[in-house]
Formats: C-alpha cells, sequence, structure tokens
C-alpha cells in the first residue's frame, strides 16, 4: 500500500491505497464520490472523467498514485441538486441528460472548455466533448446546453 | 373531468423531474450502491463455444483467504427464459456451454481483486464438440445440435404464414421484383453496463437491486430460479444508465447475487465488465431476407412474398417474437393485398441475441424500403410517389389483422419532403451527394402480456396527503426514456398540478403496483392510460366532496392550475384535499389499463404484432460518400414522427434525436461480428459508436394525430423514429454515388467494393447473392379481414 494525499474537491484526503487501484476505483469506493461513473474500463467512454489540476481525466486509466498532489474535482464539487452549477442547471433544462449517466464526465469536460475558452463555437464544442460518449441523446442537446451556458458567461 | 389537455403541462416542453439529480451525480444507479458488509461477485466464463462441462474444479478457489462462496451450475439448477416458451438457460452451465462468455460458475470475496483471482483459480474440464457459427451451418442436420438431441437441424422457431392469394397478386403484377439483403446485429452499448445487488434484509427477506427494464420479469424469475414464494422476494430496479432494450431480459449475475446473499447471508454486488456485456449480448439478431413484390404499372403493391433467416445465438431469449417482428408490422405502413411471411431463428454458438430498440423490425423494414426503392426505379416513380400509393389508411385493418387507429404517415411523409426540398433536389445533387426517403412504424407497446394472462397490463396508484402533496406509484422502469416524468405529467395535467411537486415511486415490487415494464415503446401508453384513470378518479372524490361543502351541482366544479372552482368561487387544492379527505377517509385512487381484445388476428402467431395503436415515422437523409475512401458522412436527417400527442415535446424531440443517433451507429459502423465463435472486439475500442463527431444535423418535426384511445392521445416515440433513418441513408448512398449496397452496416469496404464492381461493368451492387438451404414447411393460409 502506498499513502498519498489528494486534494478532491476542496478538501485533503490522506490514504494508503495499492499501487494498482485505479483514481476511478479511489474515488467511487474509498471514498464514496459515486457521480464519477464506470463505462468501459479502457479509457474510451468518458463516463469517468473527473479534472485533475483543471484538465478533464480519464480516471479508469489513472492510477491514484499518480494523482497525489493533484487538484482533484468531480462532479459532487461543481455543485448540488440546491445549488447547481450553471452548466448543471443547462443540462436538466436542455434534456442533454436522458439516462443521465455519461453526465457528469460530460459536465466536467464542458467545464474545463469554458474555463479555458469563453466563447466557443459548436465546432469547438464538439471538439471538447468528442472523447465523451453519450449513447442516448445523439449530442445535440448537449451541444445546445453548453452553447447557452458559454452565451450567459461575462 | 375534462379529457382534453387544458392545463398547460402536457404539451410544454419541460425538464426531466429527475435532470438535476442526473447532472449533479447524485442519482444512485446499481453501482452505486453499497452495503455494509458488501461482498462482490464475479464470474467465470466459458472459453469455449460449444462443449460439454466435464468437471469443474472449485476447491483452489474456494481455500483462497477472503473468499466466502464459490457456486456452479448445479447450485442453481432450475431452466428459465423470459418467454414461457423458451425456457432453455441456466444461471450457470449445466453440462453444456453454448457460447464463448457463457457463466460457468461464480465467486463472491470480500473484495474484487480476491473474487477475480478466485475466478481464475476455478479449473473447468471440457469436452470440445463442433461450433455452428454460421446460419447455413445451423440450417444443416447436426449429430450434436445445440439444444436437444440429435441428429437435428439447429433450428429454434419457424413462421409461415399466407394472407390471401400471393401467387394470384404475382400473376396479376405489372412488374415483380425480388430481393436479398442482409443487417448484421449490434449492441445496445448502453453507457452502463449491466449490474446486480442481492442482500438479505432485517427480516430475512431476499431483496435484489437491479439495472433492469422489467422488475415484474426479474421478480418472477428469481421466484422460480430461487424456488421461493414471489412475496418472499423484492426487487428493485435502479435508474438505469441507458437500456434500448439490453435490460429486458433476466441475467447470470442477477440470479447469482441473489444466490450468494442467500447462500452468505451478506449482501453481495456484481456489476459487469464492458466485455462481458457483449457476452451477455441480447441484441439485433442478424436477418437474412429475401423479399419479393409485385406491383401494378403504376406502383400498387399487388402480393408480398418475405423470407428471413434470424440468427439468434445460443439461446431463445425474445427470440421467439423477435422472429415474427422481422415480417408482421410491414403491413402497418402499406395496404399489402396480399402477403406470405416465411421466417426461421436458428441457433448458433455465439451469444444470445433479443430486442434492440425496434425490436426486430429494423431489419425487415430496411430491406422493404431499400426493396421499394429499387423497384420505383424499375418503374420510372420516384421514392415518394411508389410509397404514397401504396400507403395504409387510417382506422383500417391490415392484411394480416392488426388493427390501426390514428395514422399521420402521410403528413410525415409530406412534412420530411417538403422540409428536405426532396422534389427538387434528388437525383439533383452533385456528384457524391445524395439524399434518400424511407418510412416505419412501431408499436405503442406489444397488445399481448409475456405471459398468458387476463390482467392489466398496468396499474397506477395515486396517494394524497394532507399538504396536498400527491404521490403517483408505478412499476414503471425509467431507462432514460423519462417515463417518471411523463407519469408525473400526465397526473398533473389532469389535476392541475405542476408535475415538479408531485412524487413519483416507481419500479419497486413491494411498493407499485404492476407495470410489465419499459420494453415495446408500452409505458407512455399503457401506464400513462393507467395513471389517466387514476387521476380521474381521484379528481372525481375531490370535486364532489367540493360540490357536497359549497352545495352546488357537481358538474359546475372544475379543477384549474392548483385550485378548484365553480364560478366565482375557487378554494386551493390543499384545502379541497382536506375536505375530501374528511368527506370520503384515506385518499387514493388507481387505475388499470389493459389493451382491447379485439386488436389481434386468430391464428398461430397472431400474438406477436397487435398494438393499441401505431407511431408513425417518415425521414429523409441526406449523405456525401468518399469515392476514393469509401467512407459515408450523413450531414443532414429530416424526421417527421407521428407521436399522437406529444406529451412533453422536449423529451419527445429527445428520442428523435436519440434515435436517428443509434440509427447511424447501425447504418454506418456498429456490428456485433466474429471471427468464428469469437466475438470480433468485444470492448468499445473495437466496437464504435458514433461520437458527437459522427453525429448529423437533426430537424425533428412532431406530427400529432391524436390517437383515440392514448393518454390524451399520445404514442410512443422511443423506437419508432430509429426505422425510416436507416433505409434512408442506404437509399441516399445510391443516390450519391449510383451504387446499392444491401447491407447494413453501409462499411467503406463495402461501397468501395461495388463501386469498384460498376468501374469493371457490373452492376455496381454490395450484398449477399445466396439463402441458406433452408425449406419452409407450406404456409398456413389464414383469410384477410373482411374477405
Amino acid at each position: 500500500m502506498e499513502p498519498v494525499t489528494l486534494q478532491i474537491n476542496g478538501a485533503t484526503h490522506r490514504l494508503f491505497v495499492a499501487p494498482h487501484r485505479t483514481l476511478l476505483e479511489t474515488l467511487r469506493e474509498d471514498l464514496g464520490l459515486t457521480g464519477t461513473k464506470h463505462g468501459c474500463e479502457l479509457g474510451e467512454c468518458g463516463a469517468c472523467t473527473v479534472l485533475v489540476d483543471g484538465t478533464p481525466t480519464l480516471s479508469c486509466l489513472t492510477l491514484t498514485v499518480e494523482a497525489s498532489g493533484s487538484e482533484i474535482v468531480t462532479i459532487e464539487g461543481i455543485g448540488t441538486v440546491a445549488h447547481p452549477h450553471p452548466l448543471q442547471r443547462a443540462f436538466a433544462e436542455f434534456g442533454a441528460a436522458q439516462c443521465g449517466y455519461c453526465t457528469p464526465g460530460m459536465i466536467l469536460t464542458a467545464k474545463a472548455l469554458l474555463d479555458h475558452r469563453a466563447r466557443p463555437g459548436s465546432d469547438e464544442i464538439g471538439e471538447a466533448i468528442a472523447g465523451n460518449m453519450c449513447r442516448c441523446t445523439g449530442y445535440l442537446p448537449i451541444i445546445r446546453a453548453i452553447a447557452a451556458v458559454a452565451e450567459e458567461l461575462p | 373531468m375534462r379529457l382534453d389537455p387544458h392545463h398547460g403541462v402536457v404539451g410544454t416542453a419541460a425538464p426531466r423531474i429527475d435532470g438535476l439529480a442526473q447532472a449533479t451525480g447524485s442519482l444512485r444507479y446499481v453501482d452505486d450502491l453499497a452495503f455494509p458488509g458488501m461482498l462482490w461477485g464475479k464470474i467465470l466464463r466459458s472459453t469455449q463455444a460449444h462443449a460439454r462441462v466435464v468437471s469443474v474444479d472449485t476447491r483452489a478457489a474456494e481455500a483462497m483467504p477472503g473468499v466466502r462462496a464459490v457456486l456452479t451450475g448445479e447450485d442453481l439448477p432450475v431452466a428459465f427464459g423470459l418467454l414461457p416458451v423458451s425456457q432453455d438457460e441456466h444461471a450457470l452451465a449445466i453440462d453444456k456451454v453454448r457460447h464463448v462468455g457463457e457463466p460457468v460458475a461464480a465467486v463472491a470475496a470480500d473484495d474484487p481483486d480476491i473474487a477475480q483471482r478466485a475466478v481464475d483459480a476455478i479449473e473447468v474440464v471440457y469436452e470440445p464438440l463442433p461450433a455452428v457459427t454460421t446460419m447455413e451451418e445451423a440450417a444443416a442436420m447436426a449429430d450434436e445440435p445445440i439444444h436437444g438431441e440429435g441428429p437435428r437441424v439447429n433450428r429454434h422457431r419457424e413462421v409461415s404464414l399466407e394472407f390471401g392469394d400471393v401467387d394470384a397478386g404475382f400473376d396479376a403484377a405489372y412488374h415483380v421484383r425480388e430481393d436479398v439483403l442482409f443487417y448484421q446485429g449490434n449492441n445496445h452499448a448502453a453507457l452502463e453496463t449491466h449490474g446486480a445487488v442481492g442482500l438479505l434484509t432485517d427480516e430475512g427477506r431476499l431483496h435484489v437491486y437491479s439495472s433492469t427494464q422489467v422488475p415484474h420479469y426479474l421478480h418472477r424469475i428469481l421466484a422460480k430460479v430461487l424456488e421461493m414464494p414471489e412475496g418472499a422476494i423484492r426487487v428493485t430496479a435502479c435508474p438505469t444508465g441507458g437500456g434500448f432494450g439490453g435490460k429486458t431480459d433476466v441475467f447470470s449475475h442477477e440470479l447469482v447475487a441473489a444466490k450468494f446473499a442467500l447462500v452468505t447471508g451478506r449482501p453481495t454486488k456484481i456489476v459487469l465488465t464492458r466485455e462481458e456485456v457483449f457476452y451477455a449480448h441480447r441484441g439485433r439478431h442478424p436477418v437474412l431476407m429475401w423479399i419479393k413484390t409485385g406491383f401494378t404499372e403504376d406502383g400498387r403493391i399487388t402480393a408480398m412474398w418475405l423470407k428471413t433467416y434470424v440468427d439468434g445465438g445460443a439461446y431463445g431469449s425474445y427470440g421467439a417474437a423477435s422472429l415474427l417482428y422481422t415480417g408482421q408490422l410491414l403491413p402497418v405502413t402499406y395496404d399489402i393485398p396480399a402477403y406470405r411471411f416465411q421466417g426461421v431463428r436458428f441457433f448458433t454458438n455465439k451469444p444470445a441475441c433479443g430486442p434492440k430498440r425496434g425490436h426486430g423490425t429494423p431489419q425487415g423494414r430496411f430491406g422493404l424500403e431499400v426493396h421499394l426503392d429499387k423497384a420505383a426505379e424499375d418503374l420510372a416513380l420516384d421514392p415518394v410517389a411508389i410509397r404514397r400509393r401504396n400507403l395504409i389508411e387510417p382506422h383500417s385493418l391490415t392484411v394480416n389483422h392488426l388493427r390501426v387507429t390514428s395514422c399521420g404517415l402521410a403528413e410525415c411523409l409530406d412534412r420530411v419532403v417538403d422540409a428536405s426540398g426532396f422534389r427538387d433536389r434528388y437525383g439533383e445533387m452533385p456528384p457524391g451527394r445524395g439524399l434518400g426517403l424511407a418510412v416505419g412504424a412501431y408499436l405503442s407497446g406489444a397488445g399481448l402480456p409475456i405471459y398468458f394472462n387476463d390482467m392489466p397490463q398496468s396499474e397506477v396508484m395515486l396517494k394524497v396527503d394532507r399538504g396536498g402533496g400527491v404521490t403517483v406509484y408505478s412499476m414503471a422502469a425509467d431507462c432514460g426514456q423519462g417515463s417518471t416524468t411523463m407519469l408525473a405529467t400526465v397526473v398533473g395535467e389532469a389535476l392541475g398540478l405542476d408535475p415538479t411537486e408531485l412524487t413519483v415511486v416507481t419500479a419497486d415490487t413491494d411498493l407499485t403496483p404492476i407495470d410489465l415494464g419499459s420494453y415495446s415503446s408500452r409505458v407512455t401508453f399503457m401506464a400513462g392510460n393507467a395513471a389517466l384513470e387514476a387521476a380521474l378518479r381521484l379528481g372525481d372524490l375531490i370535486l364532489t366532496a367540493v360540490a357536497d361543502e359549497w352545495e352546488v351541482d357537481p358538474d359546475r366544479v372544475e379543477l384549474g392550475r392548483g385550485v378548484v372552482v365553480a364560478g366565482d368561487r375557487q378554494m386551493t387544492w390543499r384545502e379541497a384535499v382536506q375536505i375530501a379527505e374528511a368527506r370520503w377517509g384515506l385518499l387514493v385512487a388507481t387505475g388499470s389499463y389493459k389493451p382491447p381484445k379485439d386488436i389481434k388476428g386468430d391464428y398461430r402467431g397472431a400474438g406477436v404484432g397487435p398494438s393499441p395503436a401505431y407511431s408513425y415515422s417518415a425521414c429523409v437523409a441526406e449523405v456525401a460518400v468518399d469515392a476514393d475512401t469509401g467512407v459515408v458522412s450523413v450531414e443532414k436527417v429530416w424526421l417527421a414522427h407521428d407521436i399522437g400527442r406529444s406529451i412533453n415535446p422536449l423529451l419527445v424531440q429527445g428520442q428523435i434525436e436519440g434515435s436517428v443517433h443509434m440509427a447511424l451507429g447501425e447504418v454506418l459502423m456498429e456490428e456485433q461480428a466474429f471471427r468464428g465463435a469469437l466475438h470480433d472486439g468485444p470492448s468499445l475500442l473495437d466496437y464504435k459508436i458514433p461520437t458527437v463527431l459522427e453525429m448529423c444535423d437533426v430537424e425533428s418535426i412532431i406530427v400529432e394525430s391524436v390517437d383515440p384511445e392514448g393518454p390524451f392521445g399520445a404514442k410512443e416515440v422511443g423506437q419508432g423514429p430509429l426505422l425510416p433513418v436507416i433505409p434512408a441513408v442506404v437509399n441516399a448512398v445510391y443516390d450519391a454515388v449510383g451504387v446499392r449496397i444491401d447491407e447494413v452496416p453501409v462499411r467503406p469496404d463495402k461501397v468501395i467494393a461495388a463501386l469498384r464492381d460498376r468501374t469493371r461493368g457490373g452492376t455496381g451492387r454490395y450484398g449477399p447473392t445466396s439463402l441458406p438451404d433452408y425449406e419452409f414447411r407450406p404456409p398456413l393460409p389464414v383469410d384477410p379481414p373482411g374477405r
């Protein structure tokens, strides 16, 4: 077991993990942050996306020990039902979630885009979310939701 | 009580009532559940396609520290299957394995790593048997058939029906055309893999949580396989991370997780890996089809003969129904005067196929719509004209005795033709660009239940609390389609309440009354009607009580938005429910829905195809085809869908756009393909689904024919819009580059092969050329209705 220090959603967690434990397993099973989803275990679907130092990162392909010392943001860290992030509110309003399983990863990818790029066009939004699969919506309401939030940015 | 929507709830594009729970990650899927002392289960799967299981040695696994239980086939000896006619599966293999990836044994351990190591330590001795992997092989006599005793053909089911005099129709035809086409199988690829948790309640009852679309069927099969009374079992269907039909069967891991809970007394969770999902499968059936149609000179159909060869994989699953669906719904769009339908479903040593969005109908629909375009060209008609000439009429019976009520197909066709500029642009686009047209129809719920009974298919209960809160109880399982929101919307509209203020309790066998499940696009129509009936009864109780209180005629009292009114008198809903509770006692109301009995014919096979109402769709697709690479890009789809009445246009549009996405995957890239008996690539790296970069622009057109029997006139939208997209794209490829790809998916190599064939003087066709050597039994003659 390896000692690691993780900064997750602004809180510090010190824990021991097996060297092969993935960040996805640590978040979901050790810390109960189940908003991050498992979809393919091969880094293809994007459901496990979290932000590591602001960059969308596949937590199923990241070892927990690699993330030690980094700032990690999960879906739980950006808003709640009572106080949703503008992207979370827009995803609900635009029907950008049907089954909702890709949604946390998709929203974090969108957040990283909007954090770095104030007024992305729909092509840029598409490029940004091309690594996040959605099987329900055909992506179109997702693009609408992200574009609507981008419009409202100062 | 008024039956027309007038409260502004139905017809309003509103977010899902669970939308924020989804977007914040707080919605709990089955894999998000954890319980004290929970074990993790893993399943050992067969490495053999077809083999006798000589021995399973679990001693090394059992001896490993942290292993709490090991199960093999003999621990769960009762056979099961979703359809009563197909009781051919076991939770873990007994005596034989029939496909690579079939569950053989299982381990429950303190953590997943230990469980996996223990699974790897189980030693199985197999005696390999010859494997059957193609339909041609399956059609031959086998000494060692996949099921039953040999020698016999690996046939699962056969259908052979004739409605009217088909030969006379061909004789009378001006033109007769035949085509052979193939539709490859594919997987649902829902983002969430399947999972289940079994546990014992404090009282010792079994409680199973599962990512299932059909909690009622899971409940029944758990009781059967575990040999327990249904009352001793509780099933909770968690919100599923996508279903598309992939979670409508009952799976090994659900039964095994439950058994582990009984054996160990500890909660046990099993979540499938993505690879395991491709082995569990139950996806789209590969279908080879031959279709022959006679036409008059002006394009009127005189007779049609369809043969389908269906590759079922190793088990029955829903296959007896899937087989019938390959042909039974074609007469729902076109008035076919005489129709012969013959089909056979074979067993092969591959994961079992089952229902996927459109269940059995996309394959035949693809065949017919491509075939019609070719016939139109033969007859020098345009694709619109040949379809227009044959459209089914509203309120009519099809040749195979299906009852059509509302039908907005003509309007759907006109709307997509106009919106896309089809008449001006078809055949006139620059080289490499093309348009294609197709139509389709689908069930608003299967008319017959899976197991024969006379009880309702859906029941809803409403309860009112003293604060005016209304709780809706229904077993309908939300698999992402929005059924929970639909229930709140229907009840909200009837009672003048905001759907977001209602509480909806769903999909739990202890708490909710029966709904058969989220399959066959049945929930809006059936659970919606049950909810509407319950809401109308509840409304009557409240209006009667208020009328008594006010001493006015009950007919003068009405529900407004959150109020009860009579002339200029008004009280709040909350005051009204308190008066009603004082008058009646506990305020509950129930509603039930059972489809009418007169919607089916009286012949063997007539049970598959009837529905209380059919949705209709029409599609125009615009494509660009790169003649150098063979890559087909779909640039835009116009999709008009007759939903009867749009309960929530935001969710309706979502189903249309999602259907287009899934159709693009099927027509362009997705294949559940095999090398021999080995899956070609059981991962999302190898099995490609469209990303946002492959998605096209979609113009959704909602057509409202207002069905006389649907809740507020509503029909389905979850599956129908997928159907016409696939043939529309294939027809557009022909318009773009002049080659016929009679096989789905339209991979680049097939386009290139067809283009090369044409360059060398061939027909420029890519597709199957032969059929399995299989003799159908003579068709059962059935008189068409009224003839």
